[in-house]
């Protein structure tokens, strides 16, 4: 039943023309990323040479783009999000949903796999792209792998919070601006200093980023993600009982 | 009439804010019947509709449908149970098929017996011709059609539609009434309208409401006693407008 909602999310999903352009955009922005570091990695590598412990070509080119992947994901992740719910609302089809023999729970998690189906492409796809690095040197897949896990729960983050931000409303447009307004914030709080750093998704992808796999920082993923599908699923129980 | 009883609503209440829109409605729908829930705009039609279909909870009062409780068992109640809301909830995007094999899927039909229920649904409905079209690319009698499939795709023993005439030419109300009645010899329907010949020309039994009270229940010979059905109406639902006026 979860499936069977997941797997026509996805198909709406590539559907819609702007799906392709979006992912057509990311691939080229992050070919051009790739191709750019590996550039300057090769214009220093003479000089890296001569020094101890240099740092290696997946840490100097696959880590950076793992990073960019993620500030790109936290900006479109919204603009994929805010359909999920509020417009199921704005075109009545939530009906459908509501009096089908399926609960709230699954509704949202349908919705939730389908979303991170899509985002999983993106982010092998980014793999992909790290992989080529073999073509022309050894690389450490361990920290690729651990880059690519950073980068995939970052995205099932931002796409937990998508997706209660498209619950709130039924204006698609404002889901994506608020989910985007609050993934940003917590991007800066990253950069801030203070306690409220750890609040930052961010900052512990960080760990992620460098090759760091801590069962703290999956823990504070998995509970990022269960507190918005959670909220979500409040808030639309709520609703049909009235208050 | 001893035919069993598919669904039964008992003391329906809801509120929106402070507002009452439902007040204690009660009534019981037969295999077989076909039930017209008959109010003017406003009358909460659609607000009981909803509650019947287990998109919207009850304040209060006990929906069961086929001896399921709504509230205690949803899933083998809603299993039982086909809606078409006030807007047909289609997915403009999708293929008629794709559709209604997602709404077969969503109501739990087995996946063995998904292309026997999608074929009998789309013949019921006359669809079979416009299986491989946009649902967006259809006209309204079609989109219509296409929401009525989707509701009795699983085959539910209670069929709930919400004005399904509305907005429709005169052939296409022909048409669709039809269908209704068709559809009354195997399942039992529940359809929601404010015309009064609809009511008389497709329906066994007519329920009326009126400000969220339920003030008539009875068959259609019922109706007409009050002199003739018009003038019936419009009797019980006289004092409507000085009770109505706008806030």
């Amino acid at each position: 039943m979860i499936l069977t909602l997941a797997r026509k999310e996805l198909h709406s999903l590539f559907a819609a023309p702007s799906t392709w352009w979006m992912l057509a955009l990311l691939q080229f922005i992050l070919a051009w990323f790739l191709l750019a570091r590996m550039d300057d990695y090769l214009q220093v590598q003479a000089q890296l040479a001569q020094t101890d412990s240099a740092p290696g070509a997946t840490i100097s080119i696959a880590a950076p783009l793992a990073g960019a992947l993620a500030l790109l994901l936290m900006m479109l992740t919204p603009l994929f999000s805010m359909r999920l719910i509020a417009e199921e609302r704005r075109n009545q089809t939530w009906l459908l949903l509501a009096s089908a023999p399926i609960s709230v729970t699954r509704i949202v998690l349908g919705k939730f796999l389908g979303l991170l189906g899509l985002l999983s492409l993106i982010i092998a796809a980014g793999g992909l792209m790290m992989l080529t690095l073999l073509l022309g040197t050894p690389a450490d897949l361990g920290l690729i792998a651990s880059n690519l896990l950073g980068v995939w729960l970052l995205a099932a983050s931002y796409a937990a919070l998508g997706l209660y931000c498209s619950a709130i409303t039924p204006q698609p447009i404002v889901a994506a601006f608020g989910a985007l307004a609050v993934s940003f914030g917590l991007w800066l709080l990253e950069l801030g200093s203070g306690v409220l750093r750890v609040l930052s998704p961010n900052l512990h992808f960080q760990n992620l980023n460098v090759g760091l796999v801590s069962s703290a920082d999956l823990c504070y993923f998995a509970l990022f993600i269960a507190i918005f599908l959670l909220l979500a699923i409040r808030h639309l129980r709520r609703e049909q009982e009235g208050r | 009439m001893t035919s069993p009883v598919t669904l039964s609503a008992q003391h329906l209440t809801r509120f929106h804010g402070r507002q009452c829109v439902v007040n204690d409605v009660s009534f019981v729908l037969r295999r077989g019947e076909v039930l017209g829930l008959l109010g003017h705009n406003g009358a909460g039609k659609s607000t009981t509709l909803q509650m019947l279909a287990g998109a919207l909870a009850p304040g209060a009062g006990v929906i069961e449908v086929c001896d399921f409780d709504l509230a205690q068992r949803p899933d083998l109640a809603k299993s039982c149970l086909g809606y078409l809301p006030e807007h047909p909830p289609l997915y403009r995007d999708m293929r008629v098929d794709d559709y209604l094999r997602f709404a077969a899927r969503l109501h739990r039909v087995a996946p063995a017996r998904l292309a026997e229920h999608l074929q009998r649904a789309k013949q019921r409905c006359g669809l079979l011709e416009c299986g491989h079209r946009l649902i967006g690319t259809l006209s309204k009698g079609f989109q219509q059609r296409v929401g009525i499939a989707q509701a009795i795709i699983h085959q539910p023993a209670v069929v709930i539609l919400d004005e399904p005439t509305v907005g429709l030419d005169p052939a296409q109300i022909r048409e669709i009434r039809e269908l209704i009645r068709t559809l009354g010899d195997s399942s039992s329907v529940i359809l929601s309208t404010h015309l009064l010949h609809e009511v008389e020309q497709v329906c066994d039994r007519a329920v009326i409401l009126r400000q969220g009270k339920l003030i008539f229940d009875g068959s259609i010979d019922d109706l007409r006693q009050h002199s003739d059905i018009e003038s019936g109406f419009l009797q019980l639902t006289a004092d409507r407008t000085q009770e109505e006026t706008p806030p």
